[in-house]
């Protein structure tokens, strides 16, 4: 060896069994689905079966609701402290079995184990611990005396950040006495699946959780089910647009958290070094596959040059490979589908006649992978710009003025994350205040904290999750 | 000129108009519709809103925003407390339109008018406080400093309630401006004339043009392109029944807008801080603090 | 004309030179060194943080486990020195691990200036250097001529290279200018009669900078005065090398590679004791400026026991089992 080339590092399989099969996981019990149906769950980046998961239908979807129907009377009923030794209970769970579902979520997911262990996982248990703490505190929330749970909430959840999803619905869902249903993704069942093995360990009352891995049929019958009472769901506006038009008339509550274009703004007089860090980290965190990624990077045109020089040194250095590897930086895209659709928008913005670049890397033969990519010389019109596209993809546009960042920025149907780069305090807060978005990070990007409500403007749906603010969803106010 | 030529001295009739970005528009289809009294006793001719009324009213409360919700809290109080005065001072004319209206004794009407003039007091009292009831700081696990803020959701359209005329116009207005939205207000279909003189009032309280706007005329005319309006941010259903309600939120869901959808409300309870919070976005803002710095310690 | 040329070669004056607008008074320094882009504390700690959470096992832990060894400057600074103790060291710089011959030697020997002389003899044709400490080293509390004197000293005795100290007082009161030239004095000192020069390896002492912003600015007042290799401590204050500062570092050599074509080296000195931490800093300077620096021409370490620790390490690779303090040399 003449070089200093990273020997492999691969975290060991071992420490997580991943069964052959699983079942629907209602009133407490793994059950097969009504109709029989299954579907495979793969490794994304190596396209390897890990597992065949029972599909649940519209019956499955009916008998869970019940379930939970069933378990909301003596669940709402048991004193809040109770209810949040439960939830601490699932949190020191969590920790316990950090590294297993480290491993199981980067197998199912293709995310980067660096991620899993330092990012998912540790906000995976303190949003349980967080929200357990909030069950017998109902009466100091801000939402009036003795605030009621709603009943059953049925909750979807996207494919990105499968375990960290399901923790920002179930912990306050359960913490302030609602019973839940929540459908994982398709493409990412297995940490849902373990969970449920986790309420089984602490304890937790049949029926209180439910889980029904399947496709988007199931998540449409378990928003559209008459007994349910609260509606949760992230993922695509699209998606969401539906769901809000299915739920018209009725007296569901509804919280969405959807797409998002988020504009990361770098003024001239931005910490640099620290801004192209922040820039990364807010398009290539989780392959950018992030409902709030920075992925319109706006930089002030005095400095576009330099940032975009260090901006592609930077890149350059990215290790893209086996998520299992502790050192790398950029895994897999979570499907076939999803590849397809970052392709394709990315075809476009070279078509519209968007400059492309990428570093020189490798790409693995088998699974789903996508080389991070810029786009310098995009414009407001060019659909890259616009669309979200879910993927390892920057646009890069320039401005001239604060007022001009501050225009382009907000020139979108979305408005869940912003970022802003500079060293004058007073420019952040006056920027930070224009900007039509859920979350503004200021000379840092894509921060999470279960103690800090996160949600959208505009199309980006509406609705908190985390904090206090996260509580509302939940209760009958 | 004899006495008795005196006593029939005719009186003077108001033309109502509807009150668009601060000015008293006819609408701009050049259509009215009849308005009776409780017993069906003619009281005036209300302008009949089209869908461009609306959507002229949209374009001045978009251009209204920026200034309103950029105002600072106590500016906004202030104008608030304003209309208060000005309505306190025209309340002869309110007791009188809203008895006409909703059929009530003169001791009723003015029990409902001096409610509604003290809703706008109070909402007045909230606008530089609703921020430190629903924002604060979070305690992030993390060198970070983090602030959550309430901000106006934008322009909202309000079908405000179809019985209660004023004090439930002023129920569902107040609180969507005390917070620095702007509004696009369906008056009562059958009962408009005290929203339109309400406007008046508005237009003398310093509130700016286009911050609420107000449309008379069939409900579900003027509601249905409001709903699919895609520059309208969020929908208040307060006057809108069951099946347009159910309509009128499917619309809304594309842009997804945030939609209040109606419900039972006595007006003439104590309002709380629903409807203030109904219409802000939760704005959270990260910045990182400190760090352990070269020396070691924080800086 | 190459691209870039090494801080101690016979062309960077001239590429200096064309600073010289920047380094014309105390105005034109302040200015330039207060326009420098600023430095997120939280950003920069947290980067140097996810550096330090790479995975170096097998081939790439030997690798870097010898190169650090490579680049170690070995160091004895202390009042009680010898010049038996100051022999003992040169032969374990020469051979550290006695055991095994294939172990590299590593890239110089540091002592105070008294013990150049001995220290030389000790090392010989080895071709590992001696490094000394100079201008008034810790405090740098002396009056120039002084300093110039510590140097001239060192350098006449044999030193290759010479350590020097910043006058932080001067630059924390914002006397750039005072700063700049007493370095320029400095590295005229390192001067020989036959005209070749020791190489000048400028410390800031950067736990006593206070902030990262300040110790950017240092970095780049040194490179502009002439420093070979920019150097972040003494190893006498509380806080020494750490993996933010010597980011910091990092980036002004690349930035002023980029700027004024000149590569200089950087050195991180005291605090680093251990393998794990010195393959922390390896993965730095491989992420920030990458292999033109992963050699000893630019890269030291200043320590005295990460070495031993290093050693264990490579006969726990080698052998299988992990090594003992009684299996290396005490010094």
């Amino acid at each position: 060896m003449t070089t200093f080339d990273y020997a492999p590092a691969p975290e060991s399989r071992a420490v997580v069994d991943i069964a052959p099969s699983y079942g629907l996981f209602i009133d407490g019990e793994f059950t097969e689905a009504a109709d029989g149906k299954v579907f495979k769950t793969v490794s994304p980046s190596s396209e390897e079966v890990l597992s065949e998961v029972a599909q649940a239908g519209e019956a499955d979807v009916d008998r869970a609701v019940k379930a939970a129907r069933k378990a909301f009377t003596t669940w709402s009923a048991i004193p809040g402290a109770e209810r949040a030794k439960y939830l601490f209970r699932i949190a020191r769970i969590i920790q316990e079995r950090s590294r297993e579902l480290a491993v199981l979520e980067t197998l199912d997911n293709g995310k980067p184990i660096r991620e899993t262990r330092d990012a998912d996982l540790p906000l995976v248990a303190a949003h349980f611990f967080y929200y357990a703490g909030w069950a017998d505190k109902l009466d100091h929330a801000g939402y009036g005396a003795n605030p009621k749970p709603l009943g059953v909430a049925g909750q979807v959840i996207p494919w990105n950040f499968p375990l960290l999803m399901l923790a920002w619905k179930i912990a306050p869902a359960l913490a302030t006495g609602n019973t839940v249903v929540l459908k994982p993704a398709e493409t990412t069942p297995l940490s849902a699946l373990f969970f449920a093995d986790i309420c089984r360990q602490a304890g937790l009352p049949k029926g209180v959780v439910n889980i029904l891995p399947g496709y988007g049929d199931a998540g449409a019958a378990l928003v559209g089910h008459p007994d349910v009472n609260k509606v949760a769901f992230t993922g695509s506006t699209a998606v969401g647009k539906a769901i809000a038009r299915s739920i018209a008339g009725t007296h569901k509550k509804v919280t969405l958290e959807l797409g998002g274009k988020g504009a990361n703004i770098v003024f001239d007089d931005a910490p640099i070094d620290q801004a192209v860090e922040g820039i990364v980290n807010g398009i290539f965190f989780n392959q950018g596959q992030v409902c709030c990624a920075g992925s319109r990077l706006l930089l002030q045109e005095s400095v576009a040059d330099e940032v975009l020089d260090a901006l592609k040194r930077r890149l350059s250095t990215l290790r893209i490979g086996d998520p299992l590897d502790k050192n790398t930086d950029v895994g897999a895209i979570n499907s076939a589908e999803q590849l397809a659709r970052i392709t394709a928008l990315a075809d476009s913005g070279e078509a519209e006649g968007a400059e492309r670049w990428s570093p020189a890397c490798e790409l693995p033969s088998s699974g789903y992978w996508f080389a991070p990519t810029l786009f310098t010389g995009v414009t407001q019109a060019h659909r890259i710009a616009r669309e979200e596209i879910f993927g390892p993809v920057l646009s890069v546009l320039t401005f001239r003025t604060p007022a001009e960042a501050v225009e382009k920025a907000n020139n979108s149907q979305y408005g869940l994350s912003a970022g802003i780069w500079t060293e004058k305090g007073s420019r952040i807060l006056s920027v930070a205040n224009q900007l039509r978005a859920g979350v503004v990070w200021a000379n840092t990007f894509n921060k999470f904290d279960p103690t800090s409500p996160f949600g959208g403007y505009k199309e980006s749906g509406f609705g908190r999750e985390g904090g206090r603010h996260g509580l509302e969803a939940y209760l009958d106010v | 000129m004899s006495e008795s030529e005196k006593a029939a001295r005719l009186s003077v009739f108001k033309t109502y108009k509807l009150f668009v970005g601060g000015k008293f528009p006819r609408s701009e289809s050049g259509r009215v519709y009849e308005v009776t009294d409780s017993k069906g006793r003619w009281l005036a001719n209300a302008p009949q809103s089209s869908r461009k009324d609306a959507r002229d009213a949209v374009v001045a409360a978009r251009k209204a925003f920026a200034g309103w919700s950029g105002a600072t809290a106590y500016n906004r109080g202030q104008i608030l407390y304003r209309v208060a005065e000005m309505l306190e001072g025209r309340r002869d004319q309110f007791v009188r339109e809203v008895g006409d209206a909703e059929g009530l004794s003169k001791s009723k009407a003015g029990a409902v008018v001096d409610a509604a003039i003290d809703r706008w007091v109070w909402y007045a009292g909230w606008t530089d406080k609703i921020a430190q009831i629903v924002g604060g700081a979070n305690p992030v696990a993390g060198p970070y400093f983090n602030l959550s803020s309430p901000e106006p959701t934008g322009v909202v359209a309000i079908l405000a309630p179809q019985e209660s005329s004023f004090l439930g116009l002023v129920s569902v207005v107040a609180p969507v401006i005390a917070t620095g939205n702007t509004a696009v207000v369906v008056t009562s279909e059958a009962s408009p004339l005290p929203a339109l003189s309400l406007g008046e009032v508005l237009a003398t309280s310093d509130l700016p043009g286009g911050v609420v706007n107000l449309l008379s005329g069939r409900t579900a005319e003027i509601a249905t392109p409001l709903a699919a309006h895609q520059d309208v941010n969020a929908i208040d259903l307060a006057g809108a029944e069951e099946v347009l309600a159910k309509e009128l939120e499917i619309a809304a869901a594309d842009n997804l807008k945030r939609v209040r959808r109606p419900q039972p409300v006595d007006w003439a309870a104590d309002p709380g801080t629903e409807r203030l919070t109904s219409f802000l976005e939760t704005k959270t803002v990260w910045h990182p603090a400190g760090g352990s710095g070269s020396s070691g310690a924080a800086y | 004309m190459p691209l870039t040329v090494p801080a101690h070669g016979p062309e960077a004056a001239a590429r200096l030179a064309s600073m010289s607008d920047v380094t014309a008074s105390d105005g034109s320094l302040r200015r330039f060194l207060h326009g420098l882009p600023g430095v997120d504390a939280v950003g920069l700690e947290g980067r140097a943080a996810t550096l330090g959470t790479r995975s170096i096992k097998t081939t790439a832990k030997a690798y870097a486990i010898d190169l650090a060894i490579s680049m170690i400057d070995l160091t004895t600074l202390e009042g009680a020195d010898t010049p038996g103790k100051v022999r003992a060291l040169c032969a374990k710089g020469v051979h550290p691990d006695p055991l095994d011959r294939s172990t590299p030697k590593v890239a110089a020997i540091c002592v105070y200036p008294d013990m150049v002389k001995v220290a030389k003899e000790s090392l010989g044709d080895s071709g590992v250097k001696v490094a000394s400490v100079a201008t008034a080293f810790p405090a740098g509390r002396a009056a120039l001529p002084v300093k110039l004197a510590d140097v001239a000293d060192a350098v006449a005795a044999g030193a290759d290279e010479v350590d020097m100290v910043i006058d932080r007082g001067a630059f924390l009161a914002g006397h750039y200018l005072k700063v700049y030239d007493e370095i320029r004095a400095v590295k005229e000192a390192c001067r020989r009669p036959d005209s070749t020069s020791a190489h000048l390896k400028v410390i800031f002492e950067t736990g006593e900078l206070s902030t990262y912003d300040n110790i950017r600015r240092a970095s780049w007042l040194g490179m502009l005065a002439g420093a070979d290799f920019i150097k972040t401590s003494t190893g006498k204050v509380a806080v020494n090398a750490t993996p933010p500062n010597t980011l910091i570092l990092l980036e002004a050599v690349r930035d002023f590679r980029e700027t004024v074509g000149v590569q200089v080296g950087v050195k991180p000195a005291g605090g680093i004791r251990t393998t794990k931490d010195a393959i922390k800093f390896l993965v730095l300077v491989n992420e920030t400026v990458g292999e033109d620096w992963l050699s000893n021409d630019w890269f030291r370490f200043g320590a005295s026991s990460l070495l031993n620790d290093l050693l264990m390490q490579r006969q726990k690779l080698s052998t299988g089992r992990y090594s003992g303090p009684d299996y290396v040399t005490v010094d």
